[in-house]
């Protein structure tokens, strides 16, 4: 009968009050940590995913929105260039590859791209990582052929053979659908990219689509630019972005994504401090529990006492519960955390393409839960001085 | 060498106005290894104040509580602590059994603060007083009569010298007061254990060979009148 057997016992015999305060420990202690880790992924995934590229050149405007547009699919295109942008770039000494890309259209409200073949043979979109076919075959050029990312093949429940005529515009709008139909003849194995959530056409397709301006025929959204060393991208955004006032060359895109995420830093601090603050209310919790059991506590206090049990025994009992409660809490923290990730991950990946991996360690894994353990030991010590001054004989039997 | 030698103890309390009253005023008082005395004493005539001094639970104002060659009265609060785990057993009228620990785990409790646990002795100690059947039951499933036992059983878990017993038969019908003095008496005996009981009930008191007056031995009126 140690002082850990007395404690459990303890939390034993508080069960309803201790599964409830763990549980809102639980709840802070996980919701601390994904504020934390989605915060720190996000900003790492969304500043190195690239999908292999170093630039985007589009219509002048915000590098921003032409890099959420071309790189991830989000937002609306800045607007149009001319095919011969993409060829003066394509052919530029500096460039080591370029992809022309048009948007406009939609698949049941799963935007359709069109683009070059190569994109899917010649760009690596992570270091020694090509796209691959989970079944099928890239389309080709001129025919009216599409491939599916694997998670709009996946979220659509299309597969090779079957056959689709996209919609004008980037919600689905079924009087708006063009007469073209396309044949899916591949699906694109998962890359955990913006590029699973599209649906490729040939660039031609976009451009000649029956609606479509006929003298914007030729012109590309954008192009996607893999650059043969990164210095040159620096005297190629001087040339569009400085000298030249018709073109924006967004470059590098990390920077970008970078300077995207230190724009909404307001939003994460205010997150934090909601997070900070649910933390301290669940160990005022703790407090308030072990504070308020305490007048039915007082007897037993007072019979350990005349068993022998010194004050600072008592003390250390009490403060040994407010942090086993805080460690129950962070054990269960974890679950919470990881059912948080998940879903997280689930709409960034439905939003974006992108994926977070709700399993990797974070650092703060290791600073929460021992913090959050002390400070519930903390809140243990007003409970615990009213316990250490518990009068023995006047909690025994009354004085005859 | 007697076991427990008390001399000119006092104890007195401060009334809400301020007012010290006097509770316990023993000039003397000596019990042997192995004795067994139950003092007669009316409620509030301060019996349980004087086990309570003994035990180290409340301190005395002044004298001195002499248990096998330690003063108790002189001792500070842990140190009073740690001579109660570790030589006293105390018997309530109340029991005060914890109730969320099961039967050995109160008795192991008496032994957790002194010398140490022992489960073979908590497991034996109830069987002799007879809940070799109850050992994993709570207090709540327990008979008055059956708790008192659990009570007996947790005084005598860490081999005290000095059992203090305080009303234990209150709480108690005749048939079980007769059986659970008769069983305090006995295992003291069997622990070389010196009781020292206080009660007013006569039938309990008429077990005792050795009876003596609280009221002869506790004079707080002379106190006063100083």
């Amino acid at each position: 009968m140690n002082l850990c057997k007395i404690v459990f016992r303890s939390l034993r015999q508080h069960a309803l009050s201790t599964i409830i305060t763990a549980a809102s420990i639980a709840l802070a202690g996980g919701l601390l940590m994904s504020v934390w880790s989605v915060k720190r992924q996000a900003q790492a995934t969304f500043t190195q995913v690239n999908t292999g590229f170093d630039a985007v050149l589009g219509a002048r405007g915000s590098q921003l929105q032409l890099v959420l547009n071309s790189i991830f699919h989000l937002e609306n295109s800045p607007g149009n260039i001319r095919w011969t942008d993409y060829e003066y770039i394509r052919d530029h000494p500096s460039v080591k590859i370029a992809v022309p890309i048009a948007v406009g259209d939609n698949l049941r409200g799963w935007r359709i791209v069109g683009a070059i073949p190569e994109i899917f043979t010649e760009v690596e979109y992570a270091r020694d990582r090509k796209f691959s076919f989970a079944s099928g075959r890239n389309f080709a050029p001129t025919a009216r052929e599409a491939v599916l990312g694997s998670y709009a093949a996946a979220k659509l429940g299309m597969k090779v053979g079957d056959t689709f005529k996209p919609a004008h515009g980037l919600d689905y709008v079924e009087s708006h659908e063009h007469p073209e139909v396309y044949t899916i003849v591949g699906i694109l194995a998962a890359s955990n990219t913006p590029v699973d959530k599209v649906v490729w056409i040939p660039i031609q397709g976009v451009q000649t689509m029956t609606g479509h301006d006929p003298k914007a025929a030729t012109d590309v959204s954008a192009v996607l630019v893999k650059l043969k060393t990164p210095q040159a991208g620096f005297s190629l955004s001087m040339m569009y972005n400085r000298q030249g006032d018709k073109l924006t060359f967004a470059y590098p895109i990390g920077r970008i994504m970078g300077d995207l995420f230190r724009k909404i830093s307001w939003f994460d601090r205010i997150l934090e401090l909601v997070a900070y603050l649910v933390a301290l209310v669940s160990a005022g919790g703790v407090l308030a529990s072990i504070y308020n059991s305490m007048s039915a506590r007082r007897r037993d206090i007072a019979i350990l006492r005349a068993l022998g049990a010194r004050r600072r025994t008592i003390f250390s009992a009490i403060i040994l519960e407010a942090a086993a409660i805080g460690t129950v809490g962070m054990i269960a923290s974890f679950f919470v955390y990881a059912v948080i990730l998940n879903v997280v991950a689930v709409i960034v990946r439905a939003q974006t393409g992108v994926v977070i991996d709700p399993w990797i360690p974070e650092k703060i894994m290791l600073i929460v839960p021992p913090a959050m353990i002390a400070l519930c030991g903390v809140c243990g010590l007003i409970p615990a001085w009213k316990a250490y001054r518990t009068d023995i004989a006047e909690n025994l039997t009354p004085l005859s | 060498m007697p076991l427990l030698v008390i001399d000119s103890l006092k104890k007195g309390f401060f009334s809400p106005g301020g007012v010290r009253k006097p509770i316990v005023s023993v000039s003397s008082f000596s019990l042997e290894a192995g004795e067994q005395v139950a003092l007669r004493g009316e409620s509030g005539s301060g019996k349980t104040t004087f086990l309570h001094l003994i035990a180290g639970i409340l301190a005395a104002d002044s004298g001195s509580i002499q248990i096998d060659g330690a003063d108790m009265a002189a001792l500070k609060e842990s140190a009073r602590d740690r001579l109660r785990a570790r030589s006293m057993g105390y018997i309530f009228q109340t029991f005060n059994l914890l109730q969320g620990y099961t039967c050995l785990e109160n008795v192991l409790l008496g032994m957790a603060f002194g010398k140490g646990t022992d489960k073979d002795r908590a497991v034996a100690l109830l069987e002799r007083v007879g809940l070799q059947e109850r050992l994993h039951h709570y207090p709540r499933q327990l008979s008055t009569g059956q708790q008192q036992r659990v009570a007996v059983a947790r005084a005598l878990a860490n081999h005290p010298k000095l059992v203090l017993a305080d009303e234990p038969t209150g709480n108690l019908d005749s048939t079980n007061a007769r059986e659970a003095i008769a069983l305090i008496r006995q295992t003291c005996r069997e622990n070389n254990a010196a009781l020292l009981l206080v009660s007013h009930d006569a039938a309990t008191l008429g077990a005792f060979e050795n009876v003596r007056e609280f009221s002869s031995l506790n004079n707080p009126e002379k106190e006063a009148s100083l």
